[in-house]
């Protein structure tokens, strides 16, 4: 049985079916075409499939998606305006915080959800921020390093 | 595989309806029902909802607490009069899991998890129904022992709201800052003249549930907290749990290692 739910997803609105008991992940992906956001474990440890639910993270995998009529939903598709990245995906990029890449989008809009609340986080306060997001390239310092140098910056006026 | 998903924007709407459907499940926060669901679980057949606002209600007054089950990790941690379980929400996943995850999702959540659960066993919680016949009330003791066996739905947990500095937790875990527990242990340590009166300890992953540390409660009660007084409480600090072998440790490394940390805890060498 399919459900109907609408959403915002960044910004623009969505109408669309979900099969009763569909994750937000796959509906985002399957049913609106949103590549951006990825699966990783499905089962809410990973973090890759991170996205913004009213601004705050949520783990899309075990997000019920008829749960999201009436949000807003973020996602990386959403970051960039224009030819302009993201301050956020400026950083990842000239500290090469990114190296297969996988686990990127659920990076980006975790230290997104972070910086959104509190602009000048600390180190630790990264380190929170990320720490259920797991990288198995980058050994994360240069993912913390590309979030420390965002938070605070002039770049933060369009985050 | 489809499910069935019924909202209720009454909680006692959504207790009848758990408890009349065969393979019926309540969705808290999700991150244990979406797990079942996108393994295909075939157990998982009806979920329940609620939107009742009482699922989301925080009540910290006159020395008592109650908390909704639909309460988040998110939600007490941004509470300051519950400054004392910050730790042990803060201990509960990365911040998109705290989020999601429930007070009354973790008290069904199986070992390894479940450190809150513990905790509001050690304050001596006790759970509060929502169903068909009225309100019913468990001391948390009794609900874990028979949580896979009932149909009911978890309403609400309440308990006594410590005294500063009385409550303890540590999580230990082989990856930090968040990580999936090896062990947990919470204790209310009340201390008088000197002495400990009336010690409430708790384990996480020393046992199918969280289960409490009876024998080393004994041992404590009218010693002082100093490394010889809390010597025969380590002694029996294992006694009658029965941890199992997982991905995150062994049933033996557990056992091994509990007594160390209970010492750290009790010295108060760790905190959080």
């Amino acid at each position: 049985m399919k459900t109907p739910i609408q959403f915002h997803l960044n910004g623009e609105a969505v109408a669309t079916f979900v099969e009763s008991g569909a994750n937000l992940l796959d509906t985002l992906r399957e049913t609106v075409g949103d590549l951006s956001v990825k699966g990783g474990c499905w089962q809410g440890t990973c973090g890759t499939c991170t996205v913004l639910i009213d601004g705050v993270p949520r783990l899309s995998c075990v997000t019920l998606a008829e749960a999201c009529a009436g949000k807003s939903v973020e996602t990386t598709a959403g970051l960039r305006r224009g030819a302009d990245l993201h301050p956020l995906q400026q950083a990842f990029m000239d500290r090469f915080a990114a190296q297969c890449g996988y686990c990127t989008p659920g990076m980006l809009m975790a230290a997104k959800a972070l910086l959104d609340r509190n602009p000048n986080p600390t180190r630790a306060e990264v380190i929170d921020a990320l720490c259920g997001n797991i990288c198995r390239c980058t050994g994360y310092e240069p993912i913390i390093q590309a979030v420390m140098d965002v938070a605070g910056s002039d770049n933060r006026r369009r985050a | 595989m489809t499910v069935t998903i019924k909202t209720f924007d009454r909680l006692a709407d959504a207790a009848n309806a758990l408890s009349s459907e065969r393979g019926a499940h309540f969705f808290g926060g999700g991150t244990l029902i979406m797990r079942a669901i996108n393994e295909a679980d075939p157990s998982v057949q009806t979920i329940i909802r609620s939107t009742d606002p009482a699922l989301q209600h925080i009540s910290v007054s006159s020395g008592r607490v109650e908390l909704g089950a639909g309460v988040t990790m998110a939600a007490i941690l941004a509470e300051r009069e519950l400054a004392f379980l910050h730790p042990v929400a803060r201990a509960v996943g990365g911040p998109a899991v705290r989020e999601a995850a429930t007070v009354g999702g973790n008290l069904f959540a199986n070992s390894p998890y479940g450190d809150f659960a513990a905790a509001l066993l050690a304050l001596d919680a006790t759970a509060q129904f929502a169903g068909g016949f009225g309100q019913r009330e468990l001391p948390l003791e009794e609900f874990l022992g028979r949580r896979d066996r009932g149909t009911s739905l978890v309403s609400s947990v309440a308990f006594r709201r410590p005294p500063t500095d009385v409550f303890r937790f540590h999580k230990v875990t082989r990856v930090h800052p968040k990580g999936i527990s090896v062990l947990s242990i919470s204790a209310q340590l009340p201390v008088a003249s000197g002495r400990i009166a009336g010690a409430r300890i708790a384990y996480n992953a020393m046992g199918q549930t969280p289960l409490r540390a009876k024998a080393a409660e004994r041992a404590l009660e009218g010693r002082p907290l100093d490394a010889a007084g809390i010597a025969p409480a380590l002694a029996v600090a294992a006694d009658g749990t029965a941890p199992v072998d997982d991905a995150i440790a062994s049933a033996w490394w557990r056992r091994e290692i509990l007594p160390v940390y209970l010492r750290r805890l009790l010295l108060g060498a760790v905190h959080t």
